[in-house]
């Protein structure tokens, strides 16, 4: 069981905490505007990387807070985490 | 023949202790330490079982947790029945009883045997080849078959009496083995001062200085050092001893995963025990110190009872007090076949030859065996057994020179009872594998051993490669020592590389004799005719040599095909004495090398795990959280039955006892139920509705974004129907939502939608708004929710109420007003799921009861109707009213289901407003929700079942779409049913079919509002 790492709370175990996709997707300022590849781009295209994923996370069995990591989808190791609204730290792209 | 096999003296074996148990009906003799393999040797008991496949006959071949073969049910009494236990695991106790496997009718005669002489039939890929065609034949025929003939053990088919704890804990250093390398590094680790913890799989710590007979260590025989280090360890506050505790699964950052067998092998477990414990530790450090299992060589009639590993048989003989048999030949690849060998001689075997695979033999060991008269031949194989429930004969033939593929010449046939042979050791790197480590091929020893670690933890000894016992002692004590200091300076959370320990001061003279590396991988070489022999390679799945070349010339190349094809590895020993043979066979077949083949993955568990202890205590009452309202214990006090919706337990309807003494079934009860809400008045408890109380400056703002509807001008004191959407368009969740304050909403959402509703709201706030200032808590469990539905609704909850006016005109429907009800403050909610003039009392769930209970007194006179989930179900159903989960499936927008009223046009943005615009969404043949009627009037459709509108079509007959709700309705006096049906609206009037197996039957498209249809009733 990993052991992840809250931005607020600290290291904690894994079944504290609930993926959340993806990070960094902002919710467009005005969908109306959008043509409708566009939204669907936003809806349901992510990036699924091998390698360095941003993703969302929220400790949802501790503060309740959502939060952002940096994981390796190879190793499945956390790289970093921080809080949401934060920009993404500039680690590369491959945590290899 | 009591313990004709015997040994005068000698073994860990409590002499004194007697212990008498049974195996297959028949009672024999043992002593205290044995398990269950070594009496049965000491008894010359070698037949234990019939092989999977090939009913061949069966005996050991190992001593501990990697037997592929002596697999026997044990069984306390009939709820207490354990198939598939390794009788090598197994600890005597008095009157254990136990009983072979996979035979039938007897072991001595099996009738399966057949199998082995029709065995040109059943080849590699077997399953795959025969059972393929007719589709139908293999539910009727097939399966029945081979469950029948093949297969394990069999499961009680009581439950389990016995309780399973589960238990966290947390060390500096946990060692896992207590072999010579184990106890060094727990020594070390221990020393230092670290938190240790020392597990074993084994009934007793020490490995393999279990079985010595001769080493010593530090001046000591190696025996006493056990003995004196176990005592060192134990008197530690530190360090924690777990013996009979196997290691079996490795997760990331260091979590092992533990099963203790506390009661196993005792014959009257305490009650205050329990039968196993699971430990999930959280080590700062590991240590491995799993040791090596030894190879089997891969010759044919392998498996006749009495072939047994080298090294295994030297346990018995040394461990146990258990000899093998009267004469062994032994065939050896690597010096351990004379250590072996002399160790024999010294216990009274004879030992009648040495086969060596080795062209040249040099050596202290096999120099020693020369001196002790032993019959060693060099450059020898065994080509085959004689003898049919036990060997009576091995068939040696010298190899002709070159290299071991070479042709061999002809065969003399040495009488002996049992043939031990040993390929080697492989290092036993499955947990090492398991905490993804990277393995490395070691051409000098010819074996995987761990390289790149990714888990802080670290191998030591054997399971290393390490040889030589004052080796791996030394080993051992300073890996334990890196692993202790390292745990000091450990960041938390971490993983990755461990560093090399530097060089420990400590030394540990040693005199042991040093197997090395020597040994052999693949199918040792004989000149007999394929077609007629057998080779094994693993036991336990019956896959021979011969199988894995067939398998490659059938062109599978990746071992991981290999493996599944001929399912070799695949057993409940996953291949711990079978893999590395098979790398070698596959190889030799391919012409490459053995890395170049890779390797199988080692996943848990390391040796097969119980049902009972990943269960622990969650089972029966206990396997999920009971969530109870605070009307629940009323309800079961008037004969409610239950259904359990999400967690929650629901009054599904309360049956009456009939004058005949039995009571209403649920039909009845929900025609009465359904009639007195229509008539008159029912109470029913919706305290399981989810409730989120929404606060803050920016609360309506923020509604209006999560929500299709308009929030900002409904007034305070309004009731609103809310639909919540995700942002791809597609019903979520709905409710009624009240406003209490400009800056405050009572919002409420489906039973068991509470969590996903708030975490959606929570992933908007937090991530997307987190300028708007709201707050948002949970109020699910502190409202009471008691809903009163008919109509003399009003005049049942009119006198109990102070300070709200419920006259019509001051209280109209879809209202809410802050008063008392006998004093306890309410939220009260003119409302309707039924149709009906209806309200909603929400209190303060400690009152619940009280107040339930007040009303229903009240509605005495009214012939008040408490009623349950299935009325509040019908009900609604012939209002039309949609249950999302139940007329919805995440794939229908508010128009889909008639709610397009409640999506806000004007509002310029909502979650899943951009996703309705899609011209998907408004296509005109989307399924949408209709009625159904039947033409038999009495008949209730099945939820579920497919509308088509010609059952006669070709197949695949288009699907129209489905019944979604389907009731009887005893008001209406018919079925009912609503449905999802492409272009339903327009098909409004029209018939289309719903196939059943028995019939088709025909309906009706109709409103989907089957009762008063303009909702007259709803204002009283
Ligand atoms: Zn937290």
């Amino acid at each position: 069981m990993l052991i992840i790492d809250c931005p607020w709370c600290g290291a904690r175990p894994e079944i504290e905490f609930r993926y959340g996709g993806e990070a960094h997707i902002a919710r467009p300022a005005d969908p109306a505007a959008m043509s409708d590849q566009e939204w669907a781009d936003f809806l349901y295209n992510r990036t699924n990387p091998k390698g360095l994923h941003a993703e969302r996370w929220r400790h949802i069995h501790g503060c309740g807070r959502y939060f952002n990591a940096v994981r390796d989808t190879v190793s499945d190791f956390f790289v970093t985490t921080y809080k949401a609204g934060e920009p993404r730290p500039d680690i590369g792209e491959s945590g290899k | 023949m009591t313990n004709r096999f015997r040994t005068h003296s000698g073994g860990r074996i409590d002499r004194g202790a007697p212990v008498s148990f049974r195996f297959d009906g028949k009672t024999y003799s043992g002593f205290k330490g044995d398990t269950l393999a070594s009496a049965l040797i000491a008894n010359g008991v070698h037949l234990v079982g019939r092989s999977f496949k090939y009913h061949r006959p069966r005996g050991f071949i190992s001593a501990g947790s990697d037997e592929p073969n002596a697999l026997v049910n044990v069984a306390r009494d009939a709820a207490r029945m354990s198939p598939n236990l390794r009788a090598t695991q197994v600890e005597l106790y008095e009157g254990l009883k136990a009983s072979s496997q996979n035979r039938w009718p007897s072991l001595g005669f099996d009738a399966g045997a057949a199998n082995d002489f029709v065995s040109p039939f059943l080849p590699a890929g077997f399953y795959y080849k025969t059972f393929m065609w007719p589709a139908g034949a293999w539910k009727r025929f097939y399966e029945p078959k081979i469950r029948a003939m093949a297969g394990l053990g069999v499961a009680p088919t009581l439950p389990d009496p016995d309780r399973y704890t589960q238990n966290y804990a947390y060390c500096d250093v946990l060692v896992v083995g207590a072999g010579p390398a184990g106890l060094a590094a727990a020594l070390a680790a221990a020393a230092g001062g670290a938190k240790v913890w020392l597990v074993d799989e084994q009934a007793e710590l020490g490995g393999s200085l279990l079985a010595e007979r001769t080493a010593t260590i530090e001046g000591k025989p190696a025996q006493q050092w056990l003995a004196d280090t176990l005592a060192t360890l134990a008197a530690m506050d530190n360090v924690t001893l777990l013996p009979r505790t196997t290691a079996f699964a490795y997760f990331p950052h260091n979590m092992i995963a533990l099963a203790e067998r506390v009661t196993e092998h005792l014959a009257a477990p305490g009650a205050d025990l329990p039968r196993e414990r699971l430990w999930q530790l959280r080590a700062r450090e590991v240590v491995l110190a799993t040791g090596a299992l030894e190879r089997p060589l891969v010759f044919p009639d392998n498996d006749r009872p009495g072939v047994l590993l080298a090294d295994s048989a030297r346990t018995y003989l040394n461990r146990y007090g258990a000899k093998p048999g009267d004469r062994a030949v032994i065939f050896t690849a690597c010096d351990a076949g004379y250590r072996t060998a002399l160790d024999l001689a010294a216990g009274g075997v004879a030992v009648v030859a040495v086969a060596d695979l080795r062209r040249e033999v040099h050596g202290e060991l096999p120099a020693r065996a020369l001196a002790a008269g032993i019959d060693v031949r060099p450059a020898t194989v065994v080509t085959g057994t004689t003898g049919r429930l036990r060997v009576s004969g091995a068939r040696l033939a010298k190899i002709k020179g070159g290299p071991s593929v070479d042709p061999v010449g002809a065969s003399e046939t040495i009488a002996c009872d049992t043939v031990l042979m040993s390929g080697g050791f492989t290092p036993s790197v499955h947990l090492f594998s398991q905490s993804r480590g990277k393995l490395a091929w070691d051409a000098a020893s010819g074996a995987y051993l761990p390289g790149t670690s990714v888990e802080r933890e670290r191998s030591a000894g054997a399971c290393r490669g390490i040889t030589g016992l004052q080796r791996v002692l030394e080993d051992g004590y300073g890996q334990g020592e890196a692993a202790a200091k390292a745990s000091r300076d450990a960041a938390s959370p971490a993983r990755g590389a461990t560093p090399p320990p530097g060089p420990s001061a400590k030394t540990f003279p040693a005199q042991a004799d040093d197997l090395g590396t020597d040994g052999f991988i693949g199918a040792t070489p004989h000149a007999r005719n394929p077609a007629f022999t057998k080779a094994f390679v693993d036991w336990q799945n019956d896959v021979t040599a011969k199988d894995i070349t067939l398998a490659t010339r059938e062109g599978f190349r990746s071992i991981e095909h290999v493996k599944r094809y001929t399912t070799t590895g695949m057993a409940t020993d996953q291949g711990k004495t079978s893999n590395m043979n098979t790398l070698g066979i596959v190889a030799e077949a391919l012409g490459e090398s053995v890395p170049k083949i890779g390797l199988t993955t080692f996943r848990p568990p390391f040796t097969p795990t119980t049902f009972g202890l990943f269960a622990g205590a969650a089972r029966g009452d206990q396997f999920d959280p009971v969530r109870k309202t605070a009307i629940h214990d009323w309800a079961a006090e008037h004969g409610a039955a239950f259904e359990d919706v999400s967690l929650w337990k629901r009054a599904w309807y309360f049956p009456k006892a009939l004058p005949d003494g039995r009571r209403e079934d649920l039909h009845a009860a929900v025609g009465r139920e359904c009639k007195a809400v229509r008539s008159s008045v029912g109470m029913f408890d919706a305290s399981t509705l989810g409730k989120i109380e929404v606060v803050g400056p920016d609360a309506a703002e923020f509604m209006n974004r999560m929500y299709t509807n308009a929030w900002a001008k409904l007034e305070p004191g309004r009731l609103r129907y809310g639909v919540m959407l995700r942002e791809d368009g597609f019903v979520m969740d709905d409710g009624v939502v009240g406003r209490m304050a400009p800056d405050r909403f009572h919002v409420t959402t489906t039973t068991g939608g509470a969590p996903r509703v708030l975490a959606h709201m929570e992933d908007y706030l937090q991530t997307e708004w987190p300028d708007l200032d709201v707050w948002l808590t949970s109020t699910t469990e502190q409202w009471a929710v008691i809903a009163v539905q008919g109509p003399k609704a009003r005049e049942v909850l009119a006198p109990l109420i102070e300070g709200i006016d419920l006259a019509k005109e001051a209280f109209p429907h879809m209202s809410v007003r802050e008063g008392t009800i006998l004093g306890v403050p309410t939220r009260l909610f003119s409302v309707s799921f039924t149709g009906e003039l209806g309200f909603e009392v929400n209190v303060p769930a400690q009152y619940g009861r009280a107040v339930w209970e007040a009303i229903f007194a009240a509605g005495e006179r009214f012939g008040i109707t408490p009623y349950g989930t299935e009325t509040m179900h019908v009900l609604r159903a012939e209002k039309g009213y949609i249950i999302v989960g139940q007329e919805t499936d995440g794939t229908q927008v508010p128009d889909d289901v008639n709610l397009g009223w409640a999506v806000g046009k004007a509002k310029k943005d909502f979650v899943g407003k951009r996703s309705l615009a899609r011209a998907a969404m408004s296509a005109p043949d989307r399924k949408q929700l209709v009625g159904l009627r039947t033409t038999d009037p009495k008949l209730v459709l099945e939820e579920g079942a497919q509308i088509v509108a010609d059952p006669k079509a070709p197949v695949p007959v288009p699907m129209l779409g489905f019944v979604t709700s389907s009731y009887y309705s005893a008001v209406l006096g018919h079925s009912i049913a609503l449905a999802v049906v492409k272009g339903g609206r327009a098909r409004i009037g029209t018939r289309l079919s719903v196939p059943m197996p028995d019939r088709v039957i025909e309906v009706e498209i109709v409103e989907p509002v089957f009762y008063d249809p303009k909702g007259d009733r709803l204002n009283g």
